[in-house]
């Protein structure tokens, strides 16, 4: 029993020392911290797919009371917003152009004459592709508009009426679907490195030797590495799940003991691999680049930006090894879906996988890789 | 000093460079392999267009009517409709996160079919807001289709009159997200060898001591930061080239802009994000703390804020503000602009002006971090 | 150049950093000293006495706080950069390219100076020689041993002939023969090219052969002269004793060195005691000490003037070393016990081709001080590495405490303590910190670590709250040391524990050797200062990875046949010198 619990000191002695080096600077505290909430307010705004400011442009030929009510509506959304009125076709290519309008309406000068006689009446919008995501959502949503106003002539076709509700997400908000996915890959980018530094900036500075001649064992160096940069990663995802929850109020459904233990498995796992990376490099140059070139297919082949689904089955095989993925789905559901542990099982497996490879093999690495 | 010796001594530190550069793979596998991957990853891997969402279907009614609505759903490639029992059978595979949305047809569909007030219920799985925005759009298609159908064959009123929307989108007729993400890869990687591979190079010689000893030598500050953007430059342009090959042959995107543009364009943007990452390097002096710097300063802001694929449009004025300080977002405009409008003077000229702006403040910066003096 | 006679004008010059505790410390404090053209000039000094500073300045690289600084006419905080353009500079760690090899290393600062390629080839080919290096050329710089490396960055700085050459603390770690190349090169520059050269040192003997020394001390110039005027400080006070037949010396040395009120110094040196007494030193007090020795007189040296200024300068702020306590008196002694601790039978240890380790074989006996000297590059440190398990050896056979550290459970670890060649401790974490940590990995805690960490840190004279990255490299070393010892290890390994580190802090560190193993304790040391092999019981000089001569360091001097009281430095050479020399006529043979 005092065995174990001298065991248990000598691993707090090297977590303390760890935490120490990492925290004692100012510079390195803020360097760790300060980042993640920035990136979580600007990503919070910045990171969405839903149309909120598409500047137009109207070309209006027809000058009736049908199309000015029609663009007050545009007007009224509150979404689209009239940069210009153009009185030339000519116009249009300049405004599309020079970025002055993601869409250009060109009302015909036969529009009124024909919605009067009950026939088709066109509307050509011009759509600048060059983000067709926001292209054709804009498009859509002009469509929306177009329709309604048909339906407000009395006319309109004998259709089938949609009526939507949305789960887990009432009103299919992009930041609902980012920003939880934000706790775990914002703070994998930073305990990746940390872990992936840890045992090569020893190896650089000469310390790891000096550390392998104590009597600590691979296991206990691997326990006192891994536990401060989990400790780090989990006070990250702790501050940007509060920016979440109370910044941008988006409701945690499940519980919070379950998205813990998900964060911690998710950690766990990436430290694993960042200090397989780390007892692999010699330098710390390599460490960071190593882990550099792991961060950016694990964020793409995550689902964070694009889903998994439509992907390639080639890649979706791949993403099996990404713990973001699983990390990221966890934390999803938990917190949007309210999934309870049952709903969530099979994302710890691989997660437990990779870390039940990855550690011992960091362990291993320690005093067999040699220089 | 004479202009021979400067000649020689940025010959000397180049060489020295380009040695350090190829001797640690490392270097090499950011600088080269990882573009080629993020290549492949971009162009096969990553997509916002939805296909063959699941959606399960719950018919209620199983009149001619619903049934045929079950085959519209069937013929449009966006959406792979299964059957499902019942609502909780269906609700329950939703929370098993195997469906993107729930159709549900009434029991009394075909009655007010033929009243022409029918409903459909649709529910969708919000977890994944963009894909249960396309799915909405989809489904609402497919039925307005199928109601078109129905109309016509019932010979009712339809054909009447109302507004129709003829929809053309400029530059990128079939909306494929891969041909703005492709241009936009080329920023990522551009910021990715500029940025985070010099990050290190000033930061490694401060943590090396190395810099102590070749301070006391006739080197120039400016000789310091030429020699080691040079190499890089070279590794840039290389990626460049693989970004426009894969583009214009592998993913098929159109380059409708002039060619000696956008490879000038690219190269302000290059010598930009490099001296970006000598400047982070050397007033860090850590090769830790300047990677970090670099990853939080150029690299995620590159991806999240440029326009890369979150529109700028989209977002408050303050982020969007933010933004716009980014020379990533000025590049990103103008290498979109290149490759699906083509040359457009205004455009060029600006951006290009201020990539410029951004060089020339950028490169006396990383000389002023190189003040040959110890003091801080 | 100038004809001005000086190269280096400097005063009332004052630099100021912030210390530990943000308080500002001046680390040089109104220095006025002039440096003369064509002659080699010497700062000698303790730990933190400014050397380094001052010479950054001169290089242009620091800015003064305040005062003048002419160097080669030029006001050095106004035109670094066209002083930078005439000197030349080797900073304490001169930082070389390590993924560059020796030659690209050479090159690249050749073609920063603007040497020539029919200048390079010449001289090329000199600092090849001089540094031993020429086998090396391809070799990765960062493959280099610690000695190989400093040579190299010495080389590096020597491609050109500058009109100041400025070196800080450039032989620290390098090898006797080495060092004597260095110097000889030195001198040939100095004569033929009236070169300028200011220069740091640990070595008295190399500040001897400067024509004038700055003895500085806490960022001041304590004295100042030529080596004979500041030789005279010493005059009539220096002796030599023999010790008796059965004794060793640094027995006797421990007594002398302790009696500080009678005694400043006290060496081991060729079998005997070489001391300084205090001017005013009561005879019957010293002939107590001496316990019935004859002394003789011997003439005094630059060595024993700077120890009187030291000591003389320490009295007024601290009384004395205390006596060395370092460890807990539960050590019975047991000198000489017969049983190896450490047994090594034909280790051998290839890195590719490259045979670092060739077959060498040693025991060392409990409580014995076992030194292993050699050149740079011989495979001392190899071979410590080997011992402590840090790299697994090639082929023989090797025992640590009756166990092979590299497969031995971690608990057998507990009973070594490593002082490894580079400073291997936590840079950004203070004294305590760092030492908290390791009395912690070696399983101390509450308050016996607490005892522990305090013993040390009074005991080498640590402050708790600095920055063990940014301690002077002597503070360094002892924290190192003390660090070591936090668990009261049975066998210490010490790789060049004192390089660097000033005499004083020497004399201290070897008095708490000598008073550990008095205690029982094994040590294993490397060292390149010759005379400290005189403190070992038994030596082995180790070159090209095979061993030389093994034996009592007398042994070793009769079998050098320097002469029975010629000096270690010479045996150590001779020794050396021998074996390449048949080596060179084997490989003749061969050839032929």
């Amino acid at each position: 029993m005092s065995d174990f619990i001298a065991l248990l000191a000598q691993i707090a002695a090297l977590c303390r020392k760890e935490l120490l080096a990492l925290l004692k600077e100012p510079s390195s505290r803020a360097i760790l911290f300060v980042p993640a909430l920035m990136q979580a307010l600007l990503f919070g705004y910045g990171a969405t797919y839903d149309l909120n400011h598409v500047p137009y442009a109207v070309l209006d030929q027809s000058h009736g009371k049908a199309s000015t009510e029609l663009l007050a509506r545009l007007d009224g959304t509150g979404v689209f917003e009239r940069k210009a009125n153009l009185v030339s076709p000519r116009q249009i290519a300049t405004a599309i152009d020079g970025n002055d309008a993601l869409m250009v309406v060109s009302i015909p000068a036969d529009f009124e004459d024909k919605l009067a006689a009950n026939q088709p009446s066109p509307l050509q919008i011009i759509l600048d592709g060059r983000n067709s995501t926001t292209a054709a959502s804009a498009g859509a949503y002009l469509s929306s508009i177009v329709g309604s106003y048909n339906q407000s002539l009395g006319g309109g076709q004998a259709g089938i009426t949609v009526e939507r509700r949305a789960w887990f997400n009432p009103n299919l908000e992009a930041r609902w679907n980012i920003m939880p996915a934000l706790i775990a890959a914002l703070s994998m980018l930073q305990t990746l490195l940390i872990a992936a530094l840890s045992v090569a900036r020893e190896r650089e500075q000469g310390t790891f030797d000096q550390l392998l001649v104590t009597p600590l064992t691979p296991m206990q160096i691997l326990v006192g590495k891994a536990l401060p940069s989990i400790a780090v990663g989990l006070v990250q995802s702790t501050l940007i799940f509060l920016i979440i929850r109370f910044w941008f109020h988006i409701p945690l459904v499940g519980s919070a003991w379950l998205l813990y233990l998900g964060l911690f498995t998710f950690t766990g796992a990436s430290v694993g691999i960042g200090l397989s990376i780390s007892a692999l490099s010699l330098t710390m140059q390599q460490a960071m680049l190593y882990t550099f070139f792991l961060i950016m297919p694990l964020m793409l082949l995550s689902g964070l930006l694009t889903p998994v689904r439509n992907m390639p089955a080639v890649l979706q095989a791949a993403t099996y090894v990404n713990p973001l993925r699983f990390g990221m789905s966890i934390v999803r559901r938990v917190y949007l879906e309210g999934a309870g542990f049952g709903d969530v099982a099979t994302d710890f497996i691989p997660l437990l996988v990779i870390a039940a490879v990855t550690l011992p093999l960091a362990a291993w690495l320690f005093r067999h890789r040699l220089s | 000093m004479s202009r021979s010796g400067f000649m020689q001594r940025m010959v000397a530190l180049t060489r020295k460079e380009v040695r350090q550069m190829l001797r640690d793979r490392s270097n090499l596998a950011v600088g080269l392999l990882l573009p080629i991957a993020l290549i492949l990853l971009f162009g096969y891997g990553l997509s916002l267009d939805v296909e063959h969402s699941p959606v399960a279907v719950v018919m209620d009614d199983t009149s001619p009517a619903a049934r045929e609505v079950f085959a519209a759903f069937q013929g449009t490639p966006y959406i792979d409709p299964t059957w499902a029992p019942d609502m909780q059978q269906a609700q329950r595979r939703m929370l098993a996160g195997e469906l993107d949305a729930i159709v549900r047809i009434p029991s009394d569909f075909s009655q007010h079919v033929a009243n022409g007030d029918a409903k459909v219920q649709l529910l969708l799985n919000g977890v994944d807001s963009t894909t249960a925005t396309s799915v909405e759009g989809y489904v609402g298609g497919a039925l307005a289709t199928q109601a078109l159908k129905m109309a016509d064959r019932a010979g009712g009123k339809a054909g009447g009159g109302g507004v129709v929307v003829q929809q053309r989108m400029w530059f990128n007729e079939a909306g494929i997200s891969t041909w703005y993400l492709v241009p936009g890869l080329l920023v990522l990687i551009m910021t990715l060898t500029g940025a985070f591979l010099t990050s290190l190079l000033i930061a490694r010689e401060w943590e090396r001591g190395t810099l102590e000893s070749l301070f006391v030598t006739p080197v120039r500050p400016l000789e310091l930061v030429l020699s080691k953007l040079i190499p890089y430059v070279v590794i840039g342009l290389i990626d460049m080239t693989l970004c426009l090959i894969a583009a214009r042959w592998l993913f098929e995107v159109p380059i409708r802009g002039s060619l000696t543009v956008i490879v000038l364009a690219s190269f302000l943007y290059l010598v930009v994000s490099l001296s970006m990452g000598l400047f982070i390097s050397g007033v860090t002096r850590n090769q830790f703390q300047a990677s970090q710097m670099a990853l939080l300063t150029s690299f995620m802001p590159a991806m999240m804020l440029s326009g890369f694929v979150f529109d700028l449009r989209n977002v408050p004025a303050v982020i969007r503000g933010i933004g716009e300080v980014l020379p990533a977002t000025h590049f990103m405009n103008l290498i979109k602009t290149l490759f699906l409008a083509g040359d457009n003077a205004a455009i060029v000229l600006r951006e290009c002006g201020i990539l410029a702006l951004y060089a020339t403040v950028l490169i006396v910066a990383a000389r002023r971090t190189l003040r040959k003096t110890l003091d801080r | 150049m100038s004809d001005s006679g000086a190269t280096v004008v400097a005063s009332a010059l004052r630099k100021v950093f912030a210390g530990p505790g943000g308080k500002p410390l001046a680390a040089v404090d109104g220095i006025s000293l002039t440096a003369r053209t064509g002659e080699l000039t010497a700062l000698v000094g303790p730990d933190g006495a400014g050397k380094t500073t001052l010479l950054r300045m001169v290089a242009g690289i620091l800015a003064p706080d305040e005062g003048e600084l002419h160097v080669l006419g030029i006001d050095a905080s106004k035109e670094p950069q066209r002083i930078q353009d005439r000197i030349s500079y080797m900073p304490q760690r001169f930082g070389l390219y390590e993924d560059l090899s020796v030659q690209e290393n050479l090159d690249l600062y050749a073609d920063l100076h603007g040497v020539s390629q029919a200048e390079r080839r010449e001289r090329f080919g000199r600092l090849l020689a001089m540094t031993d290096l020429a086998r090396f050329v391809d070799r990765p710089a960062g493959k280099l041993s610690g000695g190989m490396k400093q040579k190299l960055g010495l080389a590096c700085t020597l491609v050109r002939s500058p009109d100041l050459l400025v070196l800080d603390e450039p032989s620290v770690g390098v090898d006797p023969l080495s060092r004597r190349d260095l110097w000889k090169i030195l001198q040939q520059l100095v004569d033929e090219e009236h070169l300028s050269v200011i220069v740091s040192t640990a070595y008295m003997d190399e500040a001897e052969r400067c024509a004038q020394v700055f003895v500085m001390h806490q960022g001041k110039v304590l004295a100042d002269g030529t080596p004979d005027a500041l030789r005279q400080r010493a005059k009539g006070l220096t002796c030599v004793v023999a010790p008796p037949e059965d004794t060793p010396a640094r027995d006797l040395q421990a007594r002398l060195i302790d009696a500080t009120d009678a005694i400043i110094d006290a060496v081991p040196s060729g079998g005997s005691v070489r001391y300084i007494r205090q001017p005013d030193a009561d005879s019957e007090q010293l002939a107590r000490l001496l316990g019935g020795l004859q002394p003789k007189d011997r003439p005094e040296e630059l060595e024993d003037a700077f120890m009187m200024l030291l000591r003389q300068h320490h009295a007024e702020e601290e009384t004395k070393t205390p006596a060395p306590d370092v460890l807990s008196d539960k050590k019975t002694a047991a000198r000489h016990d017969e049983k190896p601790v450490i047994v090594v039978r034909d280790l051998v240890r290839k890195f590719g081709d490259f045979t670092a380790v060739a077959s060498t074989s040693f025991d060392v006996r409990r409580g014995e001080i076992f030194g292993l000297l050699g050149p740079n590059g011989a495979g001392k440190t190899t071979t410590f590495r080997m011992l402590c398990g840090l790299l697994p050896a090639s082929g023989g056979h090797l025992e640590v405490a009756g166990v092979d550290l590299r497969t031995a459970r971690a608990k057998a670890r507990a009973r070594i303590g490593y002082v490894s060649q580079k400073f291997a401790l936590y840079g950004n974490l203070s004294v305590r910190e760092n030492l908290q940590f390791f009395g912690g990995a070696y399983g101390l805690r509450g308050r016996a670590l607490h005892a522990r960490v305090d013993a040390v840190q009074t005991q080498f004279q640590l402050q708790p709250d600095a920055i063990s990255g940014d301690m002077p490299g002597g503070y360094k070393q002892r924290l190192a040391m003390a660090a070591s010892l936090l668990h009261e290890p049975d066998i210490l390994f010490l790789d060049e524990p004192t390089s660097g580190i000033d005499p004083l802090a020497r004399r201290s560190f070897w008095r708490t050797i000598t008073a550990l193993v008095q205690g029982g304790v094994t040590a294993v040391v490397t060292t390149h200062f010759m005379e400290e092999a005189e403190y070992c019981d038994r030596i082995a000089i180790q070159d090209a990875g095979r061993v030389l001569a093994l034996g009592t360091p007398r042994e070793v001097r009769e079998q050098a046949g320097t002469g029975h009281d010629a000096d270690m430095n010479s045996a150590f050479i001779a020794i050396v010198e021998q074996a390449r020399a048949k080596g060179h006529e084997a490989g003749a043979e061969k050839a032929a």
